[in-house]
């Protein structure tokens, strides 16, 4: 009857099948047997790969990188929740590489279909297929996977935690474990005698953490709340450690130049550099050169002054032949063909249009340029690098300098701004090598702002042409070729020296995997066969096909002539409940009428993403000296929203950094190399241009959503629609400020 | 030669050629890593500190060339006694990454000195000099005003 309960109860948390309660389950039995990195030190006791109790007080394990997205305090107050602890009595840390930490949700992404068409048996599905993870020691911070990874584990890490800690409070008071009770970080008997967690450290160690049930989330006193995060006090103090905070005797300031054309160094001519100010050391790398100095910036100067030709790219070497090489692939066989319900070579009676989409490539342009600092001292190295993947990136500096992994220790420290960039391994793998030259001399590595922009791994650019079929004012037909590169086979090649086999899916997320019933609705994905480096940037491909397909979407509204948010909501209606409940509440909180002042328009825009589908409305003014983005409102449903002040920062972040891109944002390339260099020729949104922001958070998504990213897809086509509606002219190709008078 | 620079109020010698910028020498030199380098050409603000008060990119003043006493991110208050703009930021939860902070706050810092009732206008051309990728400018702007409305209560 208890496991009947159990499920029942995980059931209803989780708002599914009663077989998603014994997947869970199964998940933390998974978790438990995997080896537990961590290592007590003196009055301390560990009690899973998530909680240690110390003297001071409670220390939480987050294992996911911390890039700015909040992830560490969610995944503390999970723990907390369960393991009664006073919120100021926490630390937490990020923890080592380990297969404890892998990420459980990741594979399970690659299962085939839409997830807004999961059910209860497929979400199941891809838990199961999730926990393969853990055999590949796959611990990475994406694809908006944290709280759905967490949202168990972590909860019972700190009920397990709780309960050991009533069992050593239990013998040392001779009072039965079911008097006890758990307060304020303090165990305390029926007396009203409370023993501190922190005093019962020792005790601790001579306890099996038990397994135990999960708190009901009515009971909740974290979860749900907007909690303070755990490194702002850090954070607004510059007290915060990023990957070069880390100061040691003896260290040596550094920096790179690698080949900006990706394919290597014909030869280099040192000789100027090598008399400068501060020069320690130039370092041959290869593909490229570090200079070792005694200040960072003496250090830049001289690699500046180093002497280098590059060997030409493998690419095509500008921005129009590598984009007629993407509209050349449109005519080679499609890779996939996931969306191709009805049939689209049908005669379908109606009006037809057609529409031709560009997206530039983007850079992710992080605050933090690539860094990391390295201590090699001959057999060990010790890296501390802002990563969102530290064991694949332990793994590859210990391959790097010709050790083993477990000679190698990495710090993951903060991220300054991560968007997918690091997730990558050359910048700590860069700074692993450079110690490597000099053992024992501890390495500071900062790259300049324009080596970071010349040696990003791209969004790829892409091309897309729609067809589409509207009668009596609904949508009919969508018939849609996307072609690009692809980030998953570039990306996994460069990782693992692999592409997966099967249609990538990555590649058209966003477009053939949206909650629209179109009778006649195809979504072929042609890849494009070029070697321009590509990476995962802010929601991937739904940041390309995000715009594209919302943006025809938009066009068949106004060809139907057919008030747009009306539109997309007939189209969402019967095919997912919590995507028309987004478009109804983002219409409500705009007050929209589809009606607007001369000087103002109005775009609506969806994207289903992440799991989470996301409505908003942008307000567009022209001012007369330039248009303006007047306001952003944004619905969301996550299903579940664990910390709501958090995810509020994460839907209108999302959203500014796609208004960034759409707005001004266009890497381009000459001779094999990127133009752009630093922010005055690849720019963002700043406090003088960002708009106003409404957002409401719902909550009847049967699955947990994302939050990092799924802000970002519909913000480009939002604006986009706004633009039309105040000119007229529809945009089909980004950045807009080619085609509109924006005030940046 | 070594150069005499007063950071925080405490005086350092500092042996590093004239041209080095500030950011650098407080940074490798000195240890005060609060100061963040994002650009290196006065674009994003990342490295802003105030010298004698006003906000200043220090990746674009040479060490020779520092005319006053430099105040960092460390020197405007600490984790234990944080300056009322810092607490205004915690109180609206506004850093993401929180490498950009750093500079926000004393860009900020300074425009409350020169104006301690900024309008909206005020902060704008105050602030976009200061680049934030992970978008946290409402949540700044609402900072801003909190911190000026509580330090005209302090006064």
């Amino acid at each position: 009857m208890g496991r009947i309960k159990t499920i029942a109860r995980r059931t209803f948390l989780i708002g599914s099948a009663a077989i998603v309660g014994g997947a869970a389950f199964g998940i933390y039995q998974i978790n438990k047997d995997a080896p537990n990195p961590l290592v007590a030190g003196d009055g301390e006791a560990i009690l899973n790969p998530f909680v240690m109790i110390t003297r001071d007080g409670v220390t939480l394990i987050a294992p996911r990188a911390e890039m700015g997205q909040g992830v560490q305090t969610t995944l503390a107050a999970l723990a907390a929740e369960e393991l009664d602890v006073a919120w100021e009595d926490i630390t937490v840390l990020h923890g080592p590489p380990a297969q404890a930490y892998y990420n459980s949700v990741f594979l399970g992404m690659a299962i085939p279909g839409a997830h807004y068409k999961d059910t209860p048996f497929k979400h199941n599905m891809r838990e199961q297929v999730g926990k393969v993870g853990k055999l590949l020691d796959l611990q990475a911070t994406g694809g908006s996977t944290s709280m759905k990874d967490f949202y168990e584990r972590m909860r019972h890490a700190g009920a397990s935690a709780r309960e050991a800690l009533k069992l050593a409070a239990s013998a040392q008071l001779g009072v039965p474990v079911s008097d006890l009770r758990t307060e304020n970080s303090n165990v305390i008997a029926p007396d009203g005698t409370a023993i501190a967690y922190s005093e019962l450290a020792e005790a601790l160690r001579d306890i099996t953490p038990p397994d135990v049930e999960l708190r009901d989330p009515a009971t909740w006193k974290y979860l749900g709340k907007s909690m303070p995060r755990v490194d702002m006090v850090e954070k607004v103090t510059g007290t915060a450690k990023f990957a070069t905070d880390t100061a040691m005797d003896g260290m040596k300031f550094a920096t790179v130049r690698m080949s900006p054309t990706r394919a290597g160094m014909e030869s280099y001519d040192d000789t100027a550099a090598r008399d400068m100010d501060g020069v320690e050391a130039v370092v041959d790398l290869g593909d490229g050169i570090a200079v070792i100095a005694s200040n960072t910036w003496l250090a830049m100067q001289a690699a500046e002054a180093v002497d280098i030709t590059w060997t030409p790219a493998n690419y095509p070497a500008n921005t129009e032949g590598l984009r007629a090489a993407i509209a050349a692939s449109l005519d080679d066989d499609a890779d996939s063909m996931v969306r191709d319900d009805g049939d689209v070579t049908s005669a379908v009676e109606g009006t037809e249009i057609t529409a031709d989409y560009y997206v530039p490539w983007l850079a992710h342009a992080t605050m933090e340029p690539m860094s990391a600092t390295a201590l090699y001292t001959g057999d060990a190295l010790e890296v501390w690098s802002g990563n969102q993947a530290p064991t694949m990136i332990r793994d590859a500096c210990a391959k790097a300098v010709g050790l083993t992994p477990e000679q190698v220790t990495l710090h993951t420290t903060y991220l300054g701004g991560g968007f997918g960039r690091r997730g990558e391994q050359d910048f700590s793998v860069l700074a692993a090598r450079i110690a490597a030259a000099v053992p024992d001399t501890p390495i500071r590595m900062i790259w300049s702002r324009e080596e970071d922009m010349r040696r990003d791994f791209y969004r790829p650019a892409a091309i897309a042409q729609f067809r589409g079929v509207v009668q009596d004012g609904k949508a009919v037909l969508v018939d849609g070729k996307i072609a690009a590169p692809s980030v998953f086979h570039s990306s996994s090649l460069r990782q693992t020296g692999v592409v997966p086999p099967g249609p990538d899916r990555l590649h058209v997320e966003g477009a053939a995997d949206q909650p629209y019933a179109i009778p006649h609705f195809r979504i072929a994905g042609h890849l494009t066969n070029i070697d321009v480096p590509i990476g995962f940037w802010r929601s991937v491909g739904a940041s390309i096909n995000g715009f594209m397909l919302d943006t025809f979407i938009d066009e068949l509204a106004h060809a139907a002539g057919t008030d747009p948010l009306q539109f997309r909501l007939d189209l969402a209606r019967t095919e997912h409940a919590p995507s028309a409940g987004v478009i109804e509440a983002v219409g409500e909180m705009s007050g929209w009428t589809g009606q607007t002042p001369a000087n103002i328009g109005r775009g609506v825009a969806f994207s289903f993403s992440f799991g989470t589908p996301v409505a908003q409305v942008v307000e567009v003014e022209d001012t007369g000296r330039g248009i303006r983005i007047n306001k952003c409102w944004i619905a969301a449903d996550l299903g579940t929203v664990l910390d709501p002040g958090i995810v509020e920062a994460q839907m209108t972040s999302g959203a500014i950094y796609g208004f960034s891109a759409a707005m001004q944002e266009e890497i381009t390339f000459a001779d094999g190399m990127v133009e752009q260099g630093n922010f005055y020729d690849y720019d963002a949104m700043r406090m003088h241009t960002v708009p106003e922001f409404e957002v409401r958070l719902l909550e009847t998504n049967p699955f947990m959503g994302g939050a990092g990213e799924p802000g970002t897809p519909p913000s480009m086509p939002a604006l986009g629609n706004a633009l039309f509606d105040l000119t007229g002219t529809r945009a089909r190709e980004l950045p807009l400020i080619k085609t509109f008078d924006l005030i940046l | 030669m070594a150069t005499r620079l007063t950071i925080n109020g405490t005086a350092h010698d500092v042996d590093l050629p004239e041209n080095v910028p500030l950011l650098w020498v407080l940074r490798d030199e000195i240890g005060l890593t609060g100061t963040k380098f994002g650009c290196g050409v006065a674009a994003c603000g990342a490295c802003t500190v105030h010298i004698d008060g006003e906000a200043v990119r220090s990746c674009q003043v040479a060490l020779a060339d520092v005319w006053g006493e430099v105040t960092t991110i460390e020197g405007l208050g600490s984790p234990d006694n944080m300056a009322t703009i810092q607490q205004a930021w915690v109180d609206h939860q506004v850093a993401q990454c929180g490498y950009c902070q750093s500079g926000q706050i004393m860009n900020a810092a300074a425009l409350l000195a020169q104006t301690p009732q900024p309008t909206d206008q005020d902060i704008d051309d105050a602030m976009q000099g200061n680049l934030c990728r992970c978008g946290t400018y409402p949540r700044i702007r609402a900072a801003i005003k909190d911190a000026a409305q509580r330090l005209s209560e302090e006064t």
